[in-house]
């Protein structure tokens, strides 16, 4: 119990800031370094969460397959490495205002809802098995869309990127 | 553990997202926050799919983690083709909609 809420603390903080650095950051490729780390994090809360195959899932996908994509899009478009390009626009006390309110609202309304209500940990854990179970028989309709969601998205990035 | 904790971490990483899609003026460096967005998303689905004893959640995180595969597919494409034609990136250039 405290051990889960000091890994709890550790990974909370790393998302967190590795959050703030990515959108503050003057260098692109270190900001998808953080972007990493923030997904990394996120993976072991999952795990914490006891949802592993959503954490197998987000490395493989997150870390493995859209990092891979962000970088070749960061090369591609010779996005200037140093701090050539100003990365942050004039607008950005505003952005930072608009966000703050956003959060603020949200933290506020969720402490008013939630207040200390507890994480029902005493439940059922869900293993892959019931994962793919609840994918192949009540959400079955859905997988086939998404499946064909993939296909559409594959095809249109190949008609949008190919040089004529 | 408290529900709270996972539910105000996914408050604030919705907020940093939408921080950076609002100031950045890099086409990828948006498309990145949009992700950080996504995910801040999926912790909530998750949280809330444990809090309920419900498989759901973590069935609709791995949607969204699809749709977010796809998003970042096209999205990509997309920030290619309008550097190929305007060889620029910065958001701030593509204002062709300004009156």
């Amino acid at each position: 119990m405290v051990a889960q809420n000091i890994f709890f603390g550790i990974l909370a903080a790393i998302v967190a800031i590795s959050a703030l650095r990515m959108v503050t950051t003057r260098n692109i490729v270190h900001a998808a370094l953080y972007l990493v780390a923030v997904l990394a994090g996120l993976g072991a809360l999952y795990v914490l969460l006891t949802a592993e195959f959503v954490a197998t899932t987000q490395v493989l996908v997150y870390i493995g397959a859209v990092m891979v994509l962000f970088l070749f899009g960061i090369m591609l478009t010779k996005a200037p490495l140093g701090n050539v390009m100003e990365m942050t626009g004039r607008q950005w006390p505003l952005a930072a205002v608009v966000a703050a309110l956003l959060g603020g609202v949200t933290i506020y309304s969720l402490i008013d809802r939630f207040g200390s209500e507890r994480l029902n940990i005493d439940g059922p854990i869900y293993r892959t098995a019931d994962v793919s179970d609840e994918v192949f028989s009540t959400y079955i309709v859905p997988f086939e869309a998404v499946s064909v969601l993939l296909l559409a998205a594959l095809i249109g990035a190949i008609v949008l990127a190919r040089k004529d | 553990m408290l529900l709270n904790q996972f539910l105000i971490l996914g408050a604030v990483l919705f907020a940093t997202g939408v921080y950076g899609v609002l100031a950045r003026r890099n086409g990828v460096m948006v498309l990145m926050s949009i992700e950080l967005m996504l995910n801040a998303v999926n912790i909530n689905l998750v949280a809330f799919g444990v809090q309920h004893g419900v498989v759901s959640g973590q069935v609709f995180a791995l949607f969204v983690i699809a749709v977010a595969a796809a998003e970042v597919g096209v999205g990509l494409a997309i920030v290619l083709l309008l550097y190929r034609n305007r060889t620029s990136i910065d958001v701030e250039d593509f204002d062709l909609m300004r009156g």
